[in-house]
């Protein structure tokens, strides 16, 4: 029982206190990129994820016979083997996907964010939590993503398109004259600043209180 | 002639046109880490020309001549560029710090951060793999072509490295409000800036 509070704990230690993306600032990159629409970032969130949840768990299991000093390296070359098997099984299945994400994918491989979980959490923890912590920081950074792709293609194009079918719209006359430079790539520096923003102001209030 | 002109608009488009940091936003981890002061930025902006460029050579000759041939590449393009570009950072630390301790000093210390750089890997699987410029759609690069596309990259991303850490310094003392002190007026300027390079869109029919 104590067991899973705890990883209950770290999980939601990834998801909020220590979100990558807007407490912690790394993996940006590949998040301003693809969240121009809210599919892209579905895929690129739920790859991440893999990534991270695998890594975590081998570099927590083979902890114990990896030499301090080449350990680097050693994690480089497991996030990469994972990164590999996404690049693959997504060319296989999602082609039309994997044409938008392009160069993101192999780039996963040198997301600051995976890394540095290796490094912080899973080389000095156990496999259970590392896992946890993996599931935590890839959903929240799965999150900020779907918000920010959210925000981009419904005020920039005026519809959300999942799968091939419009889920939302806001009305004909938005559509035709919609907030165009939302997606593109000032928007998303943009919807980032204004997200951030809106974190100070909550961050404000609640130590006012 | 036609070579030439062929060569200049690669770097053109590399470099300006489909500028790294603000039209595709590869490398935007040192992009905001280092450039809250001029002299980091510039140390940082020359240590990255050297390494990308050196590193996407190295990685063209090997996939070319060494995995092609093997007929692995599909799958093993990734963790070989990576492990190329880890060891070239070392391999160049090392090689600074014994034959030129004074440039060692003023780029030594980005060199390590170097090797997360997603930009430099970037640079290498698409001058290798698939060229991005429109120009170049389905078409891989020469040798040369490679080198002088990733020298341009570098060089934007040097640039606006640069640029970018003038105007924070201005931001630093400007009076701003105080829910976007910070990184978040950052970003707004990095906005302002990409809204700027926009206007070199289609330049030269790039």
């Amino acid at each position: 029982m104590s067991n899973l509070k705890v990883a209950w704990a770290d999980f939601k230690n990834g998801l909020v206190v220590e979100n990558p993306l807007l407490v912690l600032m790394i993996g940006l990159c590949s998040a301003l990129a693809v969240s121009s629409r809210l599919e892209n970032t579905i895929f690129m969130g739920v790859a991440a994820t893999f990534v991270l949840v695998c890594s975590n768990a081998i570099v927590s299991l083979i902890k114990k016979v990896t030499p301090p000093t080449i350990r680097i390296p050693i994690f480089i070359v497991i996030i990469a083997s994972f990164v590999t098997i996404v690049d693959l099984s997504m060319k296989g299945y999602f082609p039309a996907a994997y044409e938008r994400l392009g160069v993101w994918i192999p780039l996963i491989v040198v997301n600051c964010m995976i890394l540095g979980r290796a490094e912080a959490f899973a080389y000095g923890n156990s496999i259970f939590r590392s896992v946890a912590d993996g599931l935590g920081i890839g959903a929240g950074y799965t999150m900020v993503l779907m918000i920010m792709g959210f925000v981009r293609e419904l005020l920039g194009s005026g519809k959300i398109i999942l799968f091939d079918s419009t889920v939302l719209s806001l009305g004909s006359a938005y559509i035709k004259d919609p907030i165009r430079i939302l997606v593109f790539f000032p928007g998303a520096f943009l919807v980032f600043g204004f997200l951030i923003g809106a974190l100070n102001i909550v961050r404000q209030k609640r130590e006012q209180k | 002639m036609k070579l030439l002109s062929q060569y200049f608009l690669i770097f053109l488009g590399a470099s300006l046109v489909y500028n790294i940091i603000l039209l595709r936003f590869i490398g935007l981890c040192p992009f905001f880490g280092v450039s809250n002061k001029m002299s980091t930025s510039v140390g940082m902006g020359f240590a990255v020309i050297f390494v990308m460029t050196v590193s996407s050579a190295a990685s063209w000759i090997l996939y070319y001549f060494v995995l092609k041939p093997l007929g692995v590449e599909q799958f093993l393009y990734i963790p070989t560029f990576i492990l190329v570009i880890a060891s070239l950072v070392q391999f160049e630390e090392m090689f600074l710090r014994k034959y030129s301790p004074t440039l060692y000093q003023s780029m030594g210390i980005y060199l390590p951060l170097i090797t997360t750089n997603c930009a430099v890997l970037a640079a290498a699987t698409e001058s290798v793999i698939r060229g991005y410029l429109k120009l170049n759609i389905a078409y891989t690069y020469s040798f040369a072509e490679a080198i002088i596309y990733t020298f341009g990259v570098a060089v934007g991303f040097s640039l606006i490295l640069i640029v970018f850490a003038a105007i924070r310094e201005r931001i630093d003392i400007a009076p701003v409000p105080g829910w976007l002190k910070g990184p978040a007026i950052s970003f707004m300027a990095a906005a302002l800036m990409s809204l700027a390079f926009m206007g070199f869109a289609n330049l030269l029919g790039l």
